[in-house]
């Protein structure tokens, strides 16, 4: 199926901001880096990790770093023709697999090679190291194929980094940032869509079900008791009564006003599932359950395939609702 | 270990669903994905969901960017009353296989296992490297496709084979004349276009039984046996070459002591990881490899395995196979392998 002219869809950023701590295995490797120095770990059965692991396959402890290269040699590789934006070259490169000199297994790294012709299997290739180092795996900029002034270059960067290593007072590495951010297209499939649609219409429009007849609101893909589509449209009240509701008594970013104020699920006459919104029009302490409430919608110009299109519930005066009528919707 | 063995309970695939995958389904969300095939799946076992004693799911809230997505997804399974269920953040393929140590505990005889997969909605390739290593290897942002190449180049420098025969083997499974496919660019060298899956949405369901649950099928595809195994995660480490964990798995599931095979349905995403499975697998030529298409042809993520548990069943449940083998893959460079073998005869 193509693009749905019926199904709404938005642009969605998940984003973490993590930091990772790296343990002193990763972190002395890292510090290393940030030197501008290539370092490997020693394994039990006498073999040289790059880049360095807590344990090897076996399960063994590691033991002590060994520096290794700086030169090495590609064991694989790959061209990229059209590098993504997270990729550390912005032109075509090679991703390879380089075992350094002196060690045992490959790392993983890309190479500046400037044209597919000039990778093959088995090729040398020495580091290039980035001006500013912070202990992270792309202080190493890249590999690049092993030639005098690639290599006095890269002798010349370690020799700097040692020298000023020297008077050193940097603490270890052992956190770095370790952003995540992802984006997506959100799409809201077709039963959500119709709902947010009728939103922007002033209409609440829920979804029943053929097998228990519930209402559900919004209309859902499954009934979870019935196993069957939930989207025989209804259209529902816009008022209804509190089956629950808590006050919100402390600050916070995305709070919509500022505190005491009520959150409340609201069940609508005509169906089965409350909804969760705002009440205002009444102090805090004298919302109930049982409270007959109203929609206060936004002005006909700020309209929008969105539940906030409501702004928020207010009391209507009349009196309360019967215990019974909500008990089985708590 | 054969002791073990013997006491074993027999269980069979019994049903398999799937929708036809597609690159991208705006209309369906998570619930809408699952409820068409968990039903669909059921109605050809002849259960009703009160009857399934397990349920378990295979799905990557990561794809869809929707944290415990899976949970949602529940409500197209009808888990009101509460079930017994579980959840896997893999392939479905791994969801069967605990579903199947679940029924060897005896006292259910039924489960239901689905799988769902929306690549569509946000960048794979970036999703993706969210599961490598996150000190190594995520800094650098390699994409699934480049991890995929570095291991066909390592194949191709084994001279055990060529360009061509990667060619070979996606003109097999999705058409198009080997001459023209190697006309083709490259996309990520040594790999071009045509090497390398495509992007799907897509879900499936399976039903297991047990014992005479599973005898009152018509013709029920026995599991004869079921492993998988998982290599170290760092690659420089690794022979990509080979497929060490799916030979170790393949002998545990006991694909060379089961007879003829007539079908095997792998989970190779890239053309030369089909070469390699072969191999491991020790497939001779008179075994017709994926003739679903396989992931070359759709590609749903977390469904693309347990649908290879599902297509090779079918083979059997409509007389076609008498013995199957179905793998299923996860990770850069199959790291991690399922083998089940198959077969028409519960017991040999
Ligand atoms: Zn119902």
């Amino acid at each position: 199926m193509d693009r749905d002219e019926e199904v709404l869809e938005a642009p969605y950023r998940l984003e973490y901001t993590y930091q990772r701590s790296t343990g002193p295995v990763i972190g002395r490797f890292l510090g290393a880096l940030r030197d501008a120095r290539l370092e490997g770990v020693r394994t039990a059965s006498g073999s040289v990790m790059v880049p360095p692991l807590e344990y090897d396959a076996d399960g063994a402890a590691t033991g002590e770093p060994t520096v290794v290269g700086p030169g090495g040699v590609v064991t694989t590789w790959a061209w990229v023709t059209e590098p993504r934006r997270e990729h550390p070259l912005p032109h075509p490169f090679a991703w390879a697999l380089v075992r350094l000199d002196g060690a045992d297994s490959a790392m993983l790294h890309a190479v500046d090679a400037g044209s597919i012709d000039a990778m093959r299997t088995g090729m040398r290739v020495v580091p290039r190291w980035q001006d500013e180092r912070t202990g992270s795996i792309r202080d190493l900029a890249c590999f690049v194929p092993e030639s005098a002034a690639a290599a006095a270059a890269a002798a010349a960067a370690a020799a700097a980094a040692s020298a000023a290593a020297a008077g050193d007072d940097r603490p270890p590495v052992t956190m770095f940032p370790s952003p995540v951010a992802l984006d997506y297209t959100v799409t809201a499939g077709r039963h959500l869509s119709a709902y947010l649609r009728a939103l922007a219409e002033r209409r609440i429009v829920g979804g029943r079900c053929p097998v228990c007849t519930k209402v559900y609101l919004p209309p859902r893909g499954a009934c979870p008791t019935c196993g069957v589509p939930a989207d025989a449209p209804v259209e529902v009240a816009d008022h209804g009564v509190v089956t629950t509701f808590c006050i919100i008594r402390i600050p916070f970013d995305a709070a919509p006003f500022p505190p005491p104020y009520a959150s409340v699920a609201v069940l609508l006459e005509g169906a089965d599932m409350p909804i969760f919104h705002l009440l205002r029009g009444i102090p805090p302490e004298e919302v109930r359950m049982g409270m007959r409430v109203r929609a206060v919608w936004v002005a006909d110009d700020q309209l929008g395939p969105t539940l906030a299109s409501i702004r928020w519930f207010e009391p209507t005066g009349e009196p309360d609702a019967p215990h019974d009528q909500i008990a089985r919707h708590l | 270990m054969s002791a073990s063995r013997a006491r074993r309970r027999d269980v069979a695939i019994v049903s398999f669903a799937q929708l036809p995958p597609v690159r991208r389904d705006t209309a369906r969300d998570e619930t809408e994905l699952v409820q068409p095939v968990v039903t669909a799946a059921l109605r050809q076992a002849g259960l009703t969901r009160q009857d399934i004693g397990f349920t378990v799911s295979g799905s990557c809230d990561y794809l869809i960017g929707r944290p415990f997505s899976f949970v949602t997804a529940l409500d197209g399974v009808a888990p009101w009353p509460p079930i017994a269920e579980s959840h896997v953040e893999m392939d479905g393929a791994w969801a069967l296989y605990e579903a199947w140590v679940r029924l060897q505990q005896g006292d259910v005889d039924t489960a239901l296992i689905y799988a769902y997969g929306k690549s569509s909605l946000g960048d794979l390739p970036a999703v993706l490297t969210m599961q490598l290593d996150p000190y190594y290897l995520a800094p650098l942002g390699i994409d699934a496709v480049s991890l995929a190449a570095l291991q066909a180049r390592a194949l191709l420098d084994s001279g055990r084979a060529t360009e061509r025969d990667l060619a070979v083997v996606a003109a097999a499974r999705r058409g198009g004349a080997v001459a023209e496919l190697l006309a083709t660019p490259y996309l990520v060298a040594p790999l071009r276009r045509h090497d390398c899956p495509p992007i799907s949405d897509g879900a499936c369901a399976v039903v297991l039984a047990a014992g005479d649950a599973a005898r009152r099928h018509a013709r029920p595809a026995w599991i004869r046996g079921i492993d998988h195994r998982v290599e170290p995660h760092q690659l420089g480490s690794r022979d990509l070459t080979r497929s060490t964990s799916t030979a170790i798995a393949a002998e545990h599931a006991g694909v060379a002591t089961i007879g003829p095979i007539d079908v095997a349905e792998l989970h190779a995403p890239f053309s030369h990881q089909e070469l390699i499975l072969r191999d491991a697998l020790g497939l001779g030529a008179e075994v017709a490899v994926n003739p679903s298409g396989g992931a070359l042809v759709a590609n749903p993520m977390m469904v693309a395995g347990l649908t290879r548990l599902g297509e090779a069943a079918a083979r059997i449940h409509d007389g076609r196979a008498r013995n199957a083998v179905a793998h299923a893959t996860s990770g850069p460079c199959l790291q991690q392998n399922l083998v089940c073998v198959l077969s028409s005869e519960v017991a040999s």
